[in-house]
C-alpha cells in the first residue's frame, strides 16, 4: 500500500533528546529497502498560495488553507505491506519527536 | 416436544456460540478479509442451528457444524459475487474436520488472536475498539452495544461500518504483532478489555459486559499462556466480579468492602483468580491491582485485612502508574496500616498536585482519617462538605448518616446506629451460589 505522509510541526516536541535518529540515515535506509518512493521539505507557508476558481473567476490568495500553529513541512511518500510496517516507518523519523506525523494511505483506483 | 426440550436445544446453541462465534468470524475475515460477510455468515449459522436442531438433535461437534454451514454460507456469497478463485480454493480447505494441508507458521497463530489485535488496534479510536470488540468476538448484538454506549443503535451501526472501513482503508493489518510491537500493543489490548469489564461492573452497568470481559480475558490467557499481565487481568476481574452479588443493599445501594456479607462473595471466581495469580511473577500496573484484590478477597472479614502487604503493593504500584486517585487509594491503604496519621500526611502529599481537588471521595477520605485521628467536630464538617459534593444521591446519604455519627450533638444516638449497622445482616434472598 502507498502512504502518504505529512510531516508537521507540533507545539509540544518531545523534551527527550536521547539517541535522536538522523534523517539522512532515515532517507537512505529507506530508499534502499524501496518503502520511500519519494519526499520533500516544502517551502515555509509564507511561500504558499492558495488558488480557487469561483464562478468562472479566479480567485488567487496568500497565504495557507488554513492558519495554524501546526503546518506541514514536509512529505514522504511511502511503500509498505500494512499500516503497521507505515507505523514503524514513521516512529524513526526524526519529525515523530520534534513534531507529528500524520499517515493517509493513498485510494487505489 | 416438550419446552424443556426447546430449551435444552437453545441452551446447546448458546453454549456452541459462545465458544464457535469468534472462531468462525475470525477464520473468515482472515480467508475472505470481509468482516461484514464473516459475522453475517456466523449470525446465519446460528440461526440455522436454532431451526433444525431442535428437530435433527443437536449434532456431535457443534462447533464444526457451525464452521462448515458459515464456511459454506460464504462460499455461496461470494461464488455469487465471483471473486478470484484463489479466495474460493482456500474457503474448501477451513473446514474444521479437514484442516486441509499443513498451515505456514503464521497461520498457526489462532484466528482470535489475530481478530482480537486488530480489533483492539490503536488506529482505532477507543471507543470505537470496544464496541468492534464486543460486536465481532463477544457477537454481542449492536443493540445492546448501543445501549451501553448510550446511543442509537443505528449510530452504533455506523460508527462500527466506519471502524470496519478505517481497517481496510487504512491498511490495519489482521496479525498478531510480534517482538517490540507487541509488548507494546498488549498494553492496549488489556486496557480494552479492562474498559470492556468496567462498563459491566459500574453501578449502571450491563453486567454481561463483564461476564464477556472475563470469558474474553480467560481466553487470551489460553492463547498467550507466557503473558503475566493477561493472567493477572484476568485475576484482577474475577476478585471484582466475585462481589457481585454483595456489593449492594436491600436498596440497591453499593455497599463498601467492610459492610459486604462476604459469604456471599462468589469464592469460586476467588480460587480461579488465586490460581490465575499464582503462575505470575510479573509486577505489572495489572499484577499489582490483581494482588491488592487478592488480599481483599482472602481477608475472612474487613478486620483481618493485611493492610500493610496491600500497602506495599500500592507504594509499588504508584511508582509505576503515577496517577492522583492511586495516590489516594495508597493513602487510604497507609491509614489502615500504619495510622491515621501516616495516610493523612500521604493524602497531603497526593492533594499537592491539585489534581484532587473537588474530588468527593478524597474529601470522604480525608474526613475518615481524621475522625479516627480523634477530631470527630472537623471529621464530621468534612463528611458534610464531601456529602455536598457527591455525586450520586446514595452516596449523600451514606456521607451525610457518617456526618451526624460524628457530630457531638448527634453522637449518642449515633453510637446506636453504628451498632446497628455493623450487626450481621441476613443473606439476602434469592438464587443459592454452588
Amino acid at each position: 500500500m502507498k502512504y502518504m505522509m505529512f510531516v508537521c510541526t507540533d507545539t509540544e516536541p518531545d523534551t527527550d533528546k536521547t539517541d535522536e535518529p538522523d534523517i539522512d540515515v532515515w532517507v537512505s535506509e529507506n530508499d534502499a529497502r524501496g518503502r520511500r518512493l519519494e519526499g520533500s521539505v516544502l517551502a515555509p507557508t509564507s511561500a504558499a498560495t492558495t488558488v480557487r476558481v469561483r464562478n468562472g473567476q479566479l480567485l488567487v490568495s496568500d497565504g495557507p488553507f488554513t492558519e495554524s500553529k501546526e503546518v506541514i513541512v514536509g512529505y514522504d511518500l511511502l511503500e509498505c505491506a500494512d499500516l503497521d510496517e507505515a507505523i514503524e516507518v514513521a516512529r524513526a523519523h526524526p519529525m515523530a519527536r520534534e513534531g507529528r506525523l500524520e499517515l493517509r494511505p493513498l485510494v487505489d483506483l | 416436544m416438550t419446552d424443556s426440550f426447546a430449551a435444552a436445544t437453545a441452551d446447546a446453541v448458546t453454549a456452541a456460540s459462545a465458544d464457535s462465534y469468534a472462531r468462525i468470524v475470525a477464520a473468515l475475515i482472515r480467508v475472505t478479509g470481509d468482516w461484514t460477510l464473516a459475522e453475517d455468515c456466523a449470525q446465519e449459522a446460528l440461526t440455522l442451528a436454532l431451526q433444525r436442531w431442535p428437530r435433527e438433535g443437536v449434532p456431535g461437534e457443534p462447533g464444526g457444524w457451525l464452521m462448515t454451514v458459515a464456511r459454506n454460507r460464504a462460499i455461496d456469497v461470494l461464488r455469487r459475487a465471483s471473486v478470484e478463485r484463489r479466495k474460493l480454493a482456500e474457503l474448501a480447505v477451513l473446514a474444521l474436520a479437514d484442516p486441509g494441508p499443513a498451515p505456514a507458521a503464521e497461520e498457526l497463530v489462532d484466528d482470535r488472536l489475530r481478530l482480537i489485535f486488530t480489533c483492539c488496534h490503536p488506529a482505532l479510536a477507543l471507543e470505537a475498539r470496544v464496541a468492534l470488540t464486543l460486536r465481532t468476538i463477544g457477537g454481542v448484538p449492536t443493540a445492546d452495544i448501543a445501549r451501553a454506549f448510550l446511543v442509537s443503535e443505528s449510530t452504533m451501526t455506523r460508527r462500527l461500518t466506519r471502524a470496519k472501513k478505517k481497517i481496510a482503508d487504512a491498511g490495519i493489518p489482521y496479525r498478531v504483532p510480534t517482538g517490540r510491537a507487541l509488548t507494546e500493543r498488549l498494553p492496549g489490548v488489556l486496557a480494552v478489555l479492562y474498559l470492556l469489564f468496567t462498563y459491566g461492573y459500574n453501578a449502571d452497568g450491563r453486567p454481561a459486559f463483564a461476564d464477556e470481559a472475563i470469558r474474553l480475558a480467560r481466553l487470551l490467557r489460553q492463547l498467550m499462556p507466557g503473558q503475566g499481565e493477561v493472567s493477572a487481568l484476568l485475576a484482577l476481574f474475577l476478585f471484582q466480579h466475585s462481589r457481585r452479588d454483595a456489593r449492594r443493599d436491600l436498596h440497591g445501594n453499593l455497599l463498601a468492602l467492610d459492610k459486604q456479607d462476604r459469604l456471599r462473595w462468589d469464592h469460586a471466581a476467588i480460587a480461579e483468580g488465586l490460581r490465575a495469580l499464582a503462575g505470575t511473577t510479573e509486577n505489572g500496573p495489572y499484577a499489582l491491582q490483581a494482588r491488592i484484590a487478592a488480599c481483599h478477597a482472602t481477608a475472612t472479614s474487613a478486620d483481618a485485612t493485611d493492610w500493610p502487604a496491600i500497602a506495599t503493593w500500592y507504594d509499588r504500584l504508584a511508582g509505576i502508574q503515577p496517577s492522583p486517585v492511586i495516590e489516594l487509594n495508597r493513602a487510604v491503604a497507609h491509614g489502615y496500616a500504619h495510622g491515621p496519621a501516616a495516610g493523612l500526611a500521604l493524602l497531603a502529599w497526593a492533594r499537592a498536585s491539585g489534581a484532587l481537588d473537588d474530588y468527593p471521595l478524597a474529601i470522604a477520605v480525608e474526613a475518615d482519617l481524621t475522625a479516627r485521628h480523634g477530631d470527630r467536630d472537623r471529621a464530621a464538617a468534612l463528611f458534610r462538605r464531601a456529602a455536598a459534593a457527591a455525586h450520586s444521591e446514595s452516596e449523600r446519604r451514606a456521607l451525610l448518616e457518617r456526618a451526624r455519627c460524628e457530630d457531638p450533638r448527634q453522637r449518642r444516638s449515633a453510637e446506636w446506629s453504628r451498632e446497628s449497622a455493623a450487626m450481621p445482616r441476613q443473606p439476602e434472598s434469592g438464587p443459592a451460589r454452588p
